[in-house]
């Protein structure tokens, strides 16, 4: 009998601190089969965020920093530059990126800086309980938008994928998810095409990926699985914003 | 034979910081610090620079720790607005224990203030700045000649302690230009084996995280980066004494106000007065070790800085506030003339 699915070698054995029905867990495996298969784990930077993430570097046996909230890009482009043949995989949350970090993401993009960033979008607030991010949708209930986010004090959702995409310099965005057995081989098609450009030494490459947050959308894991279907796809449609590789062919 | 050259200050520096081996530079435009960055650039494709004018200085302090996280030599340059923003990263390289250098051209502040010299970042860059218990090592150089000395040294000592190191030079230190012996190129070390630049044949994989697990494990960390302060305390306190043998009056002064006081003690040893100087080299660690033989003694301490007094608590500590300690300033960028300087000794001396 051959093997067709097991636990990536290069996870510890470390317990994983996410809740119930959160994406991380799913996100954070998939990293590990790519950089197993690809024989890349000796060449790999970890960058975590400051987010539900915040211990993943234990998880990994692999090179991890922390970086702080909303500066991994800042980080990555230090570590980037300094390594240049390594796989730096720089992993941000959408309140780490979009809010605190927006500037640190958008000029890594203008500058086209050659690592990957993984951005997880679950439209809220996950580790410190739940508040709006600039992700949030119109009308969802978090802890700072009691009666659902309104328009008219906090803006509109950010769609990340479609900005950074259209930065000249960055060479590859898309959007998945992971709420599928499905939509994950998507997610993991994205995440190594993205390493597979880096390793080519191209420009910044983008994956942002829908994560559901159960917890924090106080709704049951199967809930939230259609919602992202129903819903936060809506705000942020699945697809290719922006891919080089392709269009060069 | 070492270069002689007549340079400036900024400039010297980072030719410097060049022959130590940073070959990364990460920095936001600032007065009085932007011929640093400005140096980077214009010679990072001969000298196989990188060189990147970051979109704040938010951003410049954590490429900059990015690299020192990779065990290479990166540095930023700023001044005190940048350097506020800074100080989330000055925490963050602190904890994490990264062997970044920074400069502090300081200016006039509070706020934009103006963009001369002053020294109104002594509380600042001594007693933290950012959040939480930590300390750098602080050099403040009189000269240009010890800020161009100051680049290899601040190197040595990071990698040595694995912490940042601040250069605090200031509007006056940076522009001025004078005769400076530049130091002698340096050959980069091999990887460092605490550094995060992929495993690539290490045979372990390493972390930074500067996230605590739990208050038992996160109050261990931190004795442990006290117990690292207590030695450098012990072992980096740098200061150089002018004429304070048989001193009634030492004087108290570093950086440029350093360079002023030493004319007026000139001064005042041509009319007789017996004045001296203590000029501390590093203001952190404070150099309490060189007052600990005129404690007790009669003498009288007069500090003399560019700010309000900053500087006076950490003299008063060190003479255990056993010694008249008095002091005299000049804020918003105003340099005094050695003869203000050397009225106020008269003064003081009667």
């Amino acid at each position: 009998m051959s093997i067709v699915y097991k636990r990536p070698e290069v996870f510890t054995d470390e317990y994983m601190k996410y809740c119930g029905g959160c994406g991380h867990g799913i996100i954070n495996k998939l990293i590990g089969e790519i950089i197993e298969e690809e024989n890349l784990v000796e060449k790999t930077v970890l960058i975590w965020p400051i987010g539900c993430s915040v211990y993943a570097d234990k998880y990994f046996k692999a090179d991890s920093v922390c970086a702080l909230h909303g500066r991994a890009p800042a980080m990555g482009t230090g570590i980037k530059r300094a390594c240049p043949e390594d796989l730096v995989i720089v992993y941000q949350g959408d309140g780490d990126m979009v809010s605190e970090g927006m500037a640190e993401i958008m000029h890594a993009g203008i500058r086209g800086e050659k690592f990957t960033v993984i951005f997880v979008n679950n439209s809220i607030y996950g580790m410190t309980g739940g508040q709006m991010a600039p992700t949030t949708l119109m009308d969802q209930v978090t802890t700072t938008t009691p009666y659902g986010r309104a328009e008219v004090n906090t803006g509109n959702p950010v769609n990340m994928a479609e900005i950074i995409g259209n930065l000249p310099e960055c060479y590859y965005s898309e959007r998945v998810t992971v709420n599928s057995p499905a939509n994950i081989r998507k997610t993991k098609a994205a995440i190594k095409k993205a390493f597979k450009y880096q390793m080519e030494g191209k420009g910044l490459s983008f994956v942002e990926i829908l994560s559901p947050c159960p917890t924090g959308w106080k709704v049951k894991p199967v809930q939230a699985i259609k919602w992202i279907d129903d819903v936060v796809t809506k705000q942020f449609p699945l697809g290719v914003f922006k891919d080089r590789g392709q269009e060069e062919k | 034979m070492a270069d002689k050259v007549f340079m400036q200050g900024n400039e010297a520096f980072a030719e410097a910081a060049i022959r130590s081996g940073c070959k990364y530079f990460f920095g936001y435009p600032i007065t009085p610090s932007s011929e640093i960055p400005e140096y980077y650039a214009k010679k990072a494709p001969t000298e196989g620079l990188t060189f990147i004018q970051a979109e704040t200085e938010v951003s410049a302090f954590n490429m900059v720790a990015g690299v020192a996280a990779t065990g290479k030599r990166g540095m930023t340059a700023t001044a005190g607005p940048g350097f506020s923003l800074g100080c989330e990263a000055m925490s963050y390289m602190s904890a994490a224990s990264l062997p970044a250098v920074i400069v502090d051209c300081m200016r006039p502040g509070p706020a934009d203030g103006e963009i001369l010299g002053s020294q109104g970042d002594y509380n600042q860059l001594t007693k933290g700045g950012g959040h939480g218990d930590y300390n750098t090592i602080v050099l403040a150089p009189y000269s240009v000649q010890e800020y161009a000395d100051f680049a290899p040294l601040a190197f040595d000592l990071a990698e040595k302690y694995r912490n940042p190191v601040v250069v605090a030079s200031d509007g006056t230190i940076a522009k001025m230009m004078e005769n400076v012996e530049l130091p002698e190129r340096v050959e980069p070390k091999g990887r460092a084996d605490w550094a995060v630049d992929g495993i690539n044949g290490r045979g372990h994989h390493n972390d930074i995280t500067t996230c605590g697990d739990g208050p038992e494990q996160w109050e261990r960390f931190n004795l442990a980066l006290q117990a690292k302060y207590a030695e450098i305390r012990e072992n980096e306190q740098r200061w150089e004494e002018v004429e304070t043998a048989d001193a009634d009056i030492i004087v108290v002064a570093f950086g440029t106000m350093a360079r002023v006081c030493l004319d007026a003690v000139k001064l005042a040893r041509k009319d007789g007065m017996k004045v001296g100087m203590i000029r501390p080299i590093t203001i952190w660690p404070f150099p309490e070790k060189a007052f600990a033989n005129y404690i007790g003694k009669g003498k009288k301490f007069f500090v003399a800085e560019l700010n309000a007094g900053q500087m006076v608590n950490d003299v008063k500590i060190a003479v255990n506030d056993n010694a008249s300690v008095e002091f005299y300033g000049r804020l918003g960028g105003m340099i005094p003339s050695p003869v203000e300087i050397y009225n106020k000794l008269c003064e003081l001396y009667k």
